[in-house]
């Protein structure tokens, strides 16, 4: 079904995505924390369109990937590009301008506030107004903060939030919770979106549903995204590439099929086959 | 017109509008009592400090309640602004009859010197965070209190004459000393009225509120529920902070220019650890974030020892006991669900009837 092709740098991305810039590739990628190594020689490609999932047995290295990629750690080496530019130096605000968004293993809301304010919170940068005219509320802090609104409705909306506009987010349904840290994270306009463990939780049923969101995001925002799971048949249905983490190295890369066969994954992470229902 | 109607009374802006209408009916009734009954002399005198540490707890909460950092230096930036605007004010009287354009003046010099200052420290202390940020602070206080003890600084026809050591400024016949050490400012002409500081806390209430409901209030109050979260959708962490530090540094600075011009005599010594403290107190125990609480807790906790003044030594032991009472009962779970439950019930019979389906 998902054909892959191979870039001229011999990474091999989906057909749909060779002829542009991947969304993001990094380079020998790595971290230590004092003597250990965590994450060693990362490289990824991933095209501007694509699901990938990067999986691994606790312990892996695969949050710590996400906190290089967002630069919330700093790399001890390699090189990290996002649709071309090198974020390997930038701080964790511009890694995120640069196209970067992401979500928590553990949910990070600003829970004190409204569902509205988080994702209008995540819409700053793309409002334009000073301090002054903020105390002396100008036409145009009116101007801005009625379009703002609107385009945070507008993006609620898509995900079926817009009637809890107004409630605290803390108080929300943990599958909620998850969902508007999503939607938080889409509202930045990101092109490569990074969710960690999103199905944490989450009954077969909700899991369903977040697969359907999941591909929904992706062709209706155009976006690439990676995702970290535990949930193999959710990681099996969504993803057209696969990356295995184990002791903070690939250990193999493919399609959902190469990895499901594949002999050294299954000895460090699958123990035996199995049968997904 | 309704539309109108439904935004000042809706959920979300409901405690603003109680503000400002504690603050203009609390200045009718005490104008109204001194214009017909009258009021006695010593509560004339606590009118004008009473404005002032509303203003400066006011401005204490936006850093402590808002943005959620301990700050403890906040009579630093009192100090600032109140010796600024003194300064000011002195070096105008020759030339500017009108009081109130003096006043105006020197609590605007006051609040910019001191908003600099502000900009100065935050860029330290922001790079800390907890307890660290507080000792900075409370470094910084001292550290003002410090340095305005040690300025001697005359004006007479050749100019202003200043120096570290007391001797070193001789002036000419006619002229003034404005700051001569640990004794400050002395022979200030009172220039602060209860009007002013009415309208300096309507203008801080203004601030604070229009700030917390735009997009920086947002951006502030993200950045202290989730600093990570906040970063990872491209919140600056350090701006963000810093804005509401330097605002906060701007209105304490007024505040304190109001009280300077106040009395006729101000030390530094006056802008000491204790009072930071005594600010700090009227904000917690007013409520992080709530600005009305604020007000409240700064009117009674300001005005309360002196109403105990007739106890004499029992004064301070009475009120410290009050100041835990307090304590106690605004942590106590239970008691807060019911005045919870009871401000629901209120809402929800008022709000009836002027249909509330602005969502």
């Amino acid at each position: 079904m998902t054909k892959l092709v191979q870039y001229p740098s011999g990474a091999y991305v989906l057909e749909r995505d060779a002829y542009s810039t991947p969304v993001l590739e990094t380079y020998h990628l790595g971290i230590d924390f004092g003597g250990l190594s965590a994450v060693n020689n990362f490289n990824i490609i991933v095209g501007p369109t694509e699901i990938s999932g990067l999986i691994g047995p606790n312990g892996a290295g695969k949050t710590t990937v996400f906190n290089l990629l967002t630069k919330v750690y700093q790399p001890s080496k390699g090189t990290i590009l996002v649709n071309g530019h090198d974020t390997s130096k930038m701080t964790t605000v511009d890694v995120n301008k640069a196209g970067v968004a992401r979500t928590f293993q553990n949910i990070r809301l600003f829970e004190k506030m409204s569902v509205i304010d988080n994702v209008k919170v995540a819409m700053n940068n793309s409002m334009h107004y000073n301090p002054l005219s903020a105390i002396f509320r100008t036409p145009k802090y009116y101007r801005e903060e009625k379009r703002i609104h609107q385009k945070a409705l507008e993006l609620l909306d898509i995900f079926n939030m817009s009637d809890l506009a107004n409630t605290e987010a803390g108080s929300l349904p943990y599958g909620a919770q998850r969902r508007l840290e999503i939607v938080r994270a889409l509202a930045t306009k990101p092109s490569l979106l990074l969710l960690d463990e999103p199905a944490a939780g989450m009954n077969p049923n909700e899991t369903k549903e977040l697969m359907a969101t999941i591909r929904n995001i992706r062709d209706k925002f155009n976006i690439a995204i990676i995702l970290i799971e535990h949930d193999m048949s959710l990681v099996m249905n969504i993803c057209e590439g696969i990356a295995v983490l184990n002791y903070g190295r690939i250990i193999a890369k493919g399609t959902p099929k190469d990895i499901q066969n594949n002999p050294v994954v299954i000895e460090a992470y699958l123990g035996k086959p199995e049968k997904e229902d | 017109m309704e539309k109108m109607f439904k935004k000042i009374f809706d959920k979300k802006h409901i405690s603003r509008t109680v503000s400002y209408l504690i603050v203009i009916v609390g200045y009718i009734i005490i104008q109204l009592m001194m214009n017909t009954v009258g009021i006695k002399n010593l509560f004339k005198s606590l009118l004008v400090p009473t404005c002032c540490y509303i203003v400066a707890a006011l401005s204490l909460n936006l850093v402590v309640g808002v943005s959620g950092e301990l700050s403890l230096g906040h009579s630093g930036f009192m100090s600032v602004g109140a010796f600024a605007g003194i300064l000011v004010s002195g070096l105008l009287e020759p030339y500017l009859a009108m009081g109130w354009l003096r006043l105006l003046i020197a609590m605007l010099v006051g609040g910019v010197i001191a908003g600099i200052v502000g900009l100065l420290i935050s860029i330290p202390v922001l790079k800390l965070q907890g307890d660290y940020l507080a000792i900075v602070t409370l470094a910084f206080c001292q550290i003002i209190k410090s340095l305005l003890n040690n300025i001697y600084l005359g004006v007479d026809n050749n100019g202003l004459h200043f120096s570290f050591v007391q001797n070193k400024v001789v002036l000419s016949n006619g002229g003034r000393m404005l700051l001569s050490g640990p004794m400050g400012a002395t022979a200030t002409t009172r220039l602060a009225t209860f009007t002013a500081g009415f309208l300096l806390i309507l203008f801080a209430l203004l601030i604070i509120y229009n700030l917390t409901y735009s997009r920086f209030g947002r951006t502030i109050m993200a950045a202290r529920d989730n600093r990570i979260a906040a970063e990872s959708v491209g919140i600056h962490i350090r701006n963000t902070k810093m804005l509401a530090f330097v605002i906060s540094a701007i209105l304490a600075g007024m505040s304190g220019a109001l009280f300077g011009l106040n009395y006729s005599t101000l030390q530094p010594a006056k802008f000491d650890f204790n009072l930071s403290i005594l600010i700090l107190v009227y904000v917690v125990l007013g409520g992080l974030g709530n600005m009305t609480g604020t007000i409240f807790a700064t009117i009674i906790l300001y005005v309360l020892p002196e109403l105990l003044r007739g106890l004499q030594d029992y004064r301070m032991l009475i009120y410290s006991m009050i100041l835990i009472l307090i304590m106690l009962v605004t942590n106590n779970q239970s008691l807060k669900e019911k005045v919870e439950a009871l401000i629901l019930k209120i809402k929800t019979r008022f709000l009836k009837k002027g249909s509330v389906a602005n969502d």
